[in-house]
């Protein structure tokens, strides 16, 4: 079969198993739903699949990506329920279709974030207040060891909300070129505002766009 | 054996438990924290509320090494039979997790549920080897509980172990309520259907102790009274309390029968042994001098070629590997290997599954399988060949001449190979330097095959020597032998060292403190236990790892003991000497390690058990068939 792509959720316990870990998962997953990944040709044959956006350790998505190939045709309907009944707890494929659109046409990703604080929350207000600059220079890591970046451009909108004694954090921000990891987010507080700064953050990828802000799939 | 279905991780949503917010924190700054989450496929969940027992099955190692046990995977499926029972697993945690959990007072917890330890009715050790009994404390220690037996009065949570280092269970017998002696299949379920009943009836502890004693394959090492002499030797082992004077090893009589896990957990991040694995036949018919496991897995029993093709494929169906194992002490040695290969093959080669086989013989190693696995897989070749001379291997009964080594080498490097491993063990009974100059002279040999024989020449070839230190083994012909010192295995290892000179040969040898003190641990009797627990309040954990090991640890703590280390790995053993396991009955008779220790002494050949049954008493314990020898 063409290139397929299959959109899942990584949640819960699965949120800590690693990017090449999952390759492997779900490669795994696909043996025992009986599903032949077409593989690569040459000296070491691999399965083709890749996933889009690789998530880091401890984000959870209800929006993952990944494209792969069948050697043979099979109902696509029924695939998502065959592929999650033998996965590991916390994911859970939603939908598998033809891909059509090209991964590079990825570029913006809804995250949710829940900042929680051990000594009280911030008001929002300086929240949104610290993320309203102009620029956000952070020092982050990059190929090249430690650099400069402004992250500011990445980040098209944020929006608080107080929730029990933690703070919820939406955002809008760019998945790729630049890629912004959401942990960011905290991480720019920590080194520019350090009384804003979250005692623990973590996020939950909610949705992919492109460029023109429409619903990528 | 009643079975329950058995819900799998998909259709139960995640159980909030109270550590999470603690947990969720330092899993992020922790190195491969999916090691510590659970929730793999094939994992067995059940409600709390509808089981019994609850029992906490801890492997004294970390993640990556316990999910790669068999043992372990076959232990969770048949104690998880039971309906009453709720196993779930627990590993150690490698330091940077170690120190997040103390800090952050997270107690020691199951992966399943994520209760912590200290709440389960029962907690179960499968320790394959003495460096893991520091971890045993830890994690006793981890989990809250007080580590001695004797201050643990109340009956729940029992403690208990079983697993290979409980052929010499005296020096944890101060920790572990009851071992299990054998294989754990049957006598786990009797013993945990026991406490089940002690539970719901209200006993004590020594009500309970005293009649898990009467269960076939049970220890309890507190219903048995230990006395001295004055030259350190054990007077006398004596049984109270209606326990039995020796506990006879419990074993499967018919592998066949006995439930073998197909749908194991698949670990969601990398372990060690990441595949199927099959386990073709336990014992072997070889009878190596130095060799505990050839002796304490006796009798041979091989399950049936059909029973193993089956298995297999429906394992590989239920996990999606693509790698499968054949597992024993010597494949060559199984029967049927030839049709079960091709029992295999032909599922694994059209879905490019790769089949190993560790443990192949170099005397039996049969073409026809080397080039069939080729088709799929080309590995290294790796020969354990113990001794440098004929002489030497006579002695230790190693039936591998060097005539079969270079035989095989030469087929393997004709076929592409290029890559041997050549083990040996330095300290043998016996040993000469002649003998030790001769592993040098067999490393040139097998080269100049590799250049008579080799295919591609210009893809070089890569020899590797390793020799690690001969450590007397409890119910091993060897266990009497005094092991070398550390000076002597050194200036050994420089012999050798100084010998060998080969640009395309390797030497590695083993570091002999560890040996030393796996020598004192194998060997010791229960004023050991001391020293063990002292090394751990100093910080002693995971010490099967170079990174946490500390030599000088434990020596200070024998020190301050009062525990010559030598007594027990450097001395020869007086035969007539009460031995600290003597009372643990493997079925392998005492005459017969007395008989092959004199013939070693001859550098004298004992037939294998196929060729000639040397009745050594281990067929015995046999309960239906017969020894496979």
């Amino acid at each position: 079969m063409d290139k397929l792509r299959l959109r899942f959720e990584k949640t819960g316990r699965a949120i800590y198993i690693s990017h090449l870990d999952l390759m492997t998962t779900m490669q795994r997953a696909f043996a025992r739903a009986g599903l032949e990944l077409k593989y690569s040709e040459g000296f070491n044959p691999h399965p083709l699949i890749s996933i889009l956006l690789p998530l880091s350790v401890g984000t959870a998505s209800r929006c993952e990506l990944m494209d792969f190939r069948l050697r043979e045709d099979t109902d696509l309907m029924t695939l998502p329920e065959k592929l999650t009944a033998v996965l590991p707890e916390g994911i859970r494929v939603t939908e598998a279709y033809p891909s059509e659109r090209k991964s590079a046409q990825l570029k913006w990703l809804d995250v949710s974030g829940m900042f929680e604080y051990d000594r009280g929350a911030p008001e929002t207000g300086a929240l949104a207040a610290f993320f309203d600059r102009p620029e956000i220079v952070i020092e982050k890591k990059t190929k090249r060891g430690m650099g400069l970046s402004d992250i500011r451009p990445a980040i098209e909108r944020i929006a608080f909300c107080t929730e029990g004694g933690s703070i919820l954090v939406r955002a809008r921000i760019s998945a790729q070129e630049p890629t912004l990891n959401p942990d960011l987010l905290a991480a720019a507080l920590r080194q520019l505002q350090p009384e804003l700064a979250p005692d623990f953050a973590e996020f939950t990828r909610l949705e992919t766009y492109d460029s023109e802000m429409q619903i990528y799939r | 054996m009643p079975t329950v279905p058995l819900t799998t991780a998909m259709s139960i949503t995640i159980t909030t438990t109270r550590m999470d917010k603690r947990l969720k924190r330092i899993l992020p700054r922790v190195q491969k924290p999916a090691r510590y989450t659970g929730g793999e496929y094939n994992q067995i969940l059940k409600k709390k509320d509808e089981v019994d027992l609850r029992l906490a099955f801890c492997f004294p190692d970390t993640y990556e090494i316990g999910m790669s046990n068999l043992g372990l995977a076959i232990l969770y499926h048949t104690m998880n039979s039971l309906p009453f029972v709720w196993c779930e697993r627990v590993f150690a945690p490698w330091g940077d997790m170690y120190d997040e959990m103390k800090r952050a007072g997270i107690p020691l917890y199951a992966l399943e549920s994520g209760d912590p330890v200290s709440e389960f009715d029962s907690i179960a050790f499968s320790i394959g080897y003495e460096m893991a009994y520091t971890t045993v404390l830890d994690m006793l220690d981890m989990a809250g509980l007080p580590l001695r037996t004797e201050d643990r009065p109340e009956l729940l949570p029992l403690v208990w172990a079983g697993g290979t280092a409980g052929v010499n269970a005296e020096p944890m017998a101060p920790f572990i309520d009851l071992f299990v002696i054998g294989e754990g299949e049957e006598v786990n379920n009797e013993l945990l259907t026991l406490l089940r009943q002690a539970k719901l009836e209200g006993w004590d502890k020594q009500c309970f102790l005293r009649a898990a004693a009467q269960i076939g394959g049970v220890y309890v090492p507190s219903l048995y009274e230990v006395s001295y002499r004055e030259d350190g030797n054990i007077q006398a082992v004596t049984p109270t309390d209606g326990a039995p004077a020796r506990v006879k090893k419990r074993i499967i009589s018919n592998l066949d029968a006995v439930p073998f896990p197909t749908s194991p957990i698949v670990p969601s991040t990398e372990v060690v042994h990441d595949r199927v694995s099959l386990e073709l036949f336990r014992g072997c018919v070889r009878g190596c001098r130095f060799c505990q496991a050839g002796h304490v897995y006796r009798p041979i029993r091989a399950k049936k070629k059909d029973t193993l093709v089956q298995q297999g494929i429906e394992a590989l169906k239920n996990t999606g590997y693509q790698e499968l194992t054949l597992l024993s002490l010597s494949t060559s040695d199984y029967r049927e290997l030839p049709a079960l290969c091709d029992g295999l093959l032909d599922y694994c080669e059209e879905r490019s599954i790769g089949l190993s086989l560790p443990s192949l013989r170099a005397d039996n190693f049969s073409m026809e399988i080397m080039q069939r696995l080729q088709k799929v897989r080309k590995s290294g070749l790796t020969f354990a060949v113990e001794g440098g001379s004929q002489r030497l291997r006579d002695c230790i009964n190693k039936n591998v001449t060097e005539e079969d080594l270079l035989h095989t080498c030469s087929i393997a490097f004709a076929g592409g190979w290029n890559n041997v491993k050549l083990y040996y063990m330095l300290g043998l009974p016996t040993e000469t330097d002649e003998d030790i100059l001769g592993i040098a002279e067999m490393a040139n040999q097998v080269l100049h095959c590799w250049r008579l024989n080799a295919k591609n020449k210009n893809r070089g070839v890569k020899i590797t020597v390793s020799t690690s230190c001969f450590i007397p083994k409890p119910h091993s012909p060897f266990q009497w032998e005094a092991q070398i010192s550390i000076d002597e295995y050194r200036r050994r290892v420089n012999l050798l060292r100084n010998a060998i000179t080969a640009k395309n040969v390797t030497y590695n040898w083993h570091d002999a403190e560890t040996s030393l003190i796996e020598a004192v641990l194998s060997k010791g009797d229960r004023r050991v236990a001391d020293a063990i627990e002292l090394v751990f309040r100093r910080g002693g954990r995971l010490d099967a790892w170079t990174d946490y090991f500390s030599f000088q640890r434990w020596m200070e703590a024998f020190r301050d003991c009062g525990i010559d280390p030598a007594f027990y790995a450097n001395r020869e053993i007086p035969t007539d000497a009460v031995l600290p396991w003597d009372h643990i009955d493997v079925g392998v008779r005492k005459t017969h390690l007395l008989r092959e220790r004199a013939r070693a002494y001859r550098a004298e050949l004992s037939p294998d058990c196929r060729k000639q049954c040397s009745a050594c008493g281990a067929a015995g314990l046999l309960t239906e068939g017969r020894c496979d020898g």
